[in-house]
């Protein structure tokens, strides 16, 4: 079954038409990657997928695991299993990284009618997980974000990602403000969460090829004035890094 | 997050908010000499505390009201204002619990004050805590006297101690707030009509918490409660104050004074969790909270304040300590939360007289929907206190954009010697923390109870451990449709 099928979104922000009927399927397992210009609608069609205040709907339908994702709140599409890992991370000062992923994991068991995890199986699972993202044991302590490099800010995306093991993990533009070593932990974290679950599926936004030398996407969009319009293999970056978007224009 | 949906959710529900149906002796409205000696007769006072009454009262007349806080309100008419109401089965005084009108120990259950000492005992309810409870002017209940009484410890209405102890009711009674220390202390002085009063022997460590709590009940009434403790020398005492108000269209004045004495030696933790109903979401109703509360320190004595302020229409309340001793210490904790429309004008004054004298402020003010939020301050460091030390820190949060926090940090130090700090920050929970939160799955009311708890961690930390998950919740409810 599908993980994501839009059909003919539009979306507005500000009563201004960014997405201009956008059509995307997603099976389970696949990781996709959505290149194009600035302004094509990237950001806007990631953001109206997680359900952020400020975009209205004006036509179309999404299903997510075969629910009306649009009829949900924020929060419901979290708990159905969708993840955004954001572009730029927020602080959020005096809550430590420790308490808002306990409470993010409590919120999901409840919501699925399940009984929490013991403190102590969720730090030992907290505890690897950061190990393996290179985040050292004070990292957890600190304030959400808090003081956070950009590399730091972006790991700890990854580690959220990686605790609440969604079905589909949305990147927007992750790759934005990475030295090259943050990069290839980055890509690392999301190919592993991959393969530990291959029906786990991810959706890439990005403006760079440079990404997908680290994680490997099996379809790649171009999104332009807030429709798909041209989809293709991994080559088809490649072809964009090389010829620009303007190539796309004449075709 | 749109503001209008902020602005539409911004109502909350006061759990404390029901009127108990019982019947009342109250005076007529209305202030004046005869009403001062009313109330003297009325507890069969000696003559020396009619008179400091009627002194104060005279000095009262006299005294402008107050205008420098940041707070904005209609004046407070003292002649609409009722100066006595007393449950009218409390004539004769209960001798225990058993005697205590059923109606108005319901109201203590529904507040979820534990009079009953076998539940206690038991832990049932809040453990090791001793409770004197004040509804509308006198007091009711004083459980635990006899643990307390082999100790030593005396924990009895004030009315009662000037009759038991009136010795040290008469050395100790306006020794750290004169009777005309300031316009609604002088008003206190003059009318007050019951309240606590503990006193600690020497070297005695008080064997459980002490608390008292206070419930404005009766229509048109004020509160002015007075409490007095005094800690001899190298005792402990932990105090906690709690407060609540049924919801009325009129506001109602509290008027309280707190005196704390803390003599070489000796220590006072004194906390306080004030959920007088704040008025509804328009600004109708509500207490005014104008509240005097100053300690005094002797050599190596240390004080310290911690109170979690939600409650009230208009709250101005600045909790002091008088650092007269050596090496004494001062500590001010405060949690300050307003929603709608309420005003709040709070800190702390620390007075350094004595050598390496210490004081801590920590100030967490958190504003929401269209309230007003101010911290006043003032360090004095007198040219007596070498080595004296301060440090300040002072964080403000906003929810919402209707709102306002203000800083008003004084100080003056005529002491080269000393050290003095103050740290101030300011900042807002956003729309995107918000949102980062609702994308890991947890919702708005959770999302702000978290990011408000982190706020005030380092407050909560100094509650004794009951009182400081009660805060906690406190806060949450407080802030209910504080977000949309």
């Amino acid at each position: 079954m599908s993980v994501l099928e839009i059909s003919n979104l539009c979306a507005e922000v500000d009563g201004k038409a960014i997405l201009k009927g956008l059509d995307l399927t997603i099976e389970a397992g696949e990781i996709h990657a959505i290149m194009g210009p600035n302004g094509s609608g990237k950001s806007t069609l990631a953001n109206v997928l997680s359900g952020k205040p400020g975009y209205e709907v004006t036509g179309g339908s999404v299903l997510f695991d075969g629910q009306d994702l649009l009829a949900m709140e924020a929060e419901e599409r979290a708990h159905a299993g969708l993840f955004q890992a954001f572009q730029y991370p927020v602080e959020i000062p005096g809550v430590s990284n420790m308490e808002f992923l306990k409470t993010a994991l409590e919120s999901a068991a409840k919501a699925h009618g399940e009984e929490p995890l013991s403190t102590a199986a969720f730090m030992k699972m907290l505890r690897s997980a950061a190990a393996e993202l290179d985040l050292a044991t004070d990292f957890l302590k600190r304030g959400v974000n808090e003081g956070f490099s950009g590399g730091e800010k972006k790991r700890n995306e990854i580690l959220q990602m990686k605790l609440l093991a969604p079905k589909l993990a949305l990147l927007d533009e992750t790759d934005s403000g990475l030295d090259i070593d943050a990069l290839a932990v980055v890509g690392n974290g999301v190919t592993a969460f991959h393969k530990e679950d291959p029906t786990r599926s991810v959706l890439m936004i990005t403006h760079y090829q440079r990404l997908l030398n680290h994680i490997v996407p099996d379809i790649v969009h171009v999104l332009a004035d807030g429709r798909i319009v041209e989809s293709g293999d991994k080559s088809l970056a490649l072809a964009l890094e090389e010829k620009g978007y303007a190539w796309l224009n004449k075709a | 997050m749109a503001n209008e949906s902020v602005h539409e959710r911004l109502n909350r529900e006061y759990s404390a908010g029901f009127i108990t149906d019982i019947e009342s002796e109250t005076l007529p409205p209305g202030l004046n000499e005869d009403v001062v000696k009313f109330i003297s007769a009325k507890k069969g006072e000696p003559d020396w505390l009619t008179r400091w009454r009627l002194e104060a009262f005279e000095h009262w007349q006299k005294m402008p009201k107050p205008d420098w806080a940041h707070v904005d309100f209609e004046p407070v008419d003292f002649q609409a204002i009722s100066y006595y109401s007393a449950p009218k089965s409390q004539a004769d005084g209960p001798q225990s619990l058993d005697e205590v009108d059923p109606e108005l120990l319901r109201t203590y259950e529904k507040l979820g004050i534990p009079l009953h000492e076998q539940e206690m005992l038991a832990g049932v309810v809040r453990g090791n805590v001793a409770v004197d409870a004040v509804f509308d002017s006198v007091s009711i209940a004083t459980t635990f006297k006899e643990k307390l009484h082999e100790a030593g410890v005396v924990f009895c209405p004030i009315s009662e101690a000037v009759h038991s102890h009136p010795e040290l009711v008469q050395k100790y009674l306006g020794s750290v707030v004169p009777q005309r220390d300031n316009f609604y202390a002088a008003l206190n002085s003059a009318v007050f009509s019951d309240g606590s009063f503990v006193y600690i022997p020497e070297g005695v460590r008080c064997p459980m918490e002490l608390s008292t709590y206070f419930r404005i009940n009766a229509q048109n009434t004020g509160q002015f409660e007075r409490t007095l403790i005094v800690a001899d020398k190298g005792s402990y005492v932990s105090y906690l104050e709690g407060c609540t108000a049924p919801m009325r269209d009129e506001n109602q004045l509290h008027a309280a004074v707190v005196e704390l004495v803390a003599l070489d030696d000796a220590e006072i933790k004194y906390s306080t969790v004030q959920n007088w109903y704040p008025g509804d979401a328009e600004g109708r109703g509500g207490i005014y909270n104008f509240v005097t509360k100053r300690g005094l320190c002797r050599d190596r004595a240390k004080i310290s304040w911690t109170q979690v302020e939600t409650g009230s229409a208009i709250t101005w309340k600045y909790p002091s300590v008088v650092l007269r001793g050596d090496d004494s210490i001062g500590e001010f904790y405060s949690v300050a939360l307003t929603n709608n429309r309420q005003q709040a004008d709070t800190g702390t004054k620390m007075i350094h007289m004595g050598k390496r004298s210490k004081s801590t402020i920590v100030s967490k003010g958190i504003s929401a929907g269209g309230s007003q939020n101010s911290y006043r301050g003032l360090v004095r460091v007198t040219p007596t206190a070498s080595g004296a030390r301060n440090y300040t820190q002072c964080d403000s949060l906003l929810i919402g954009d209707a709102c306002g926090a203000h800083t008003f940090p004084y100080i003056e130090n005529r002491n080269p010697g000393a050290t003095v700090e103050h740290e101030a920050t300011t900042s807002k929970v956003s729309d995107d923390q918000l949102f980062l939160c609702a994308q890991r799955g947890i919702d708005a009311e959770k999302a702000v109870s978290m990011i408000v708890n982190g706020f005030c961690k380092e407050v909560f930390r100094e509650l004794p451990m009951e009182f400081a998950v009660e805060a906690g919740k406190l806060l949450e409810v407080s802030l209910e449709g504080a977000v949309g």
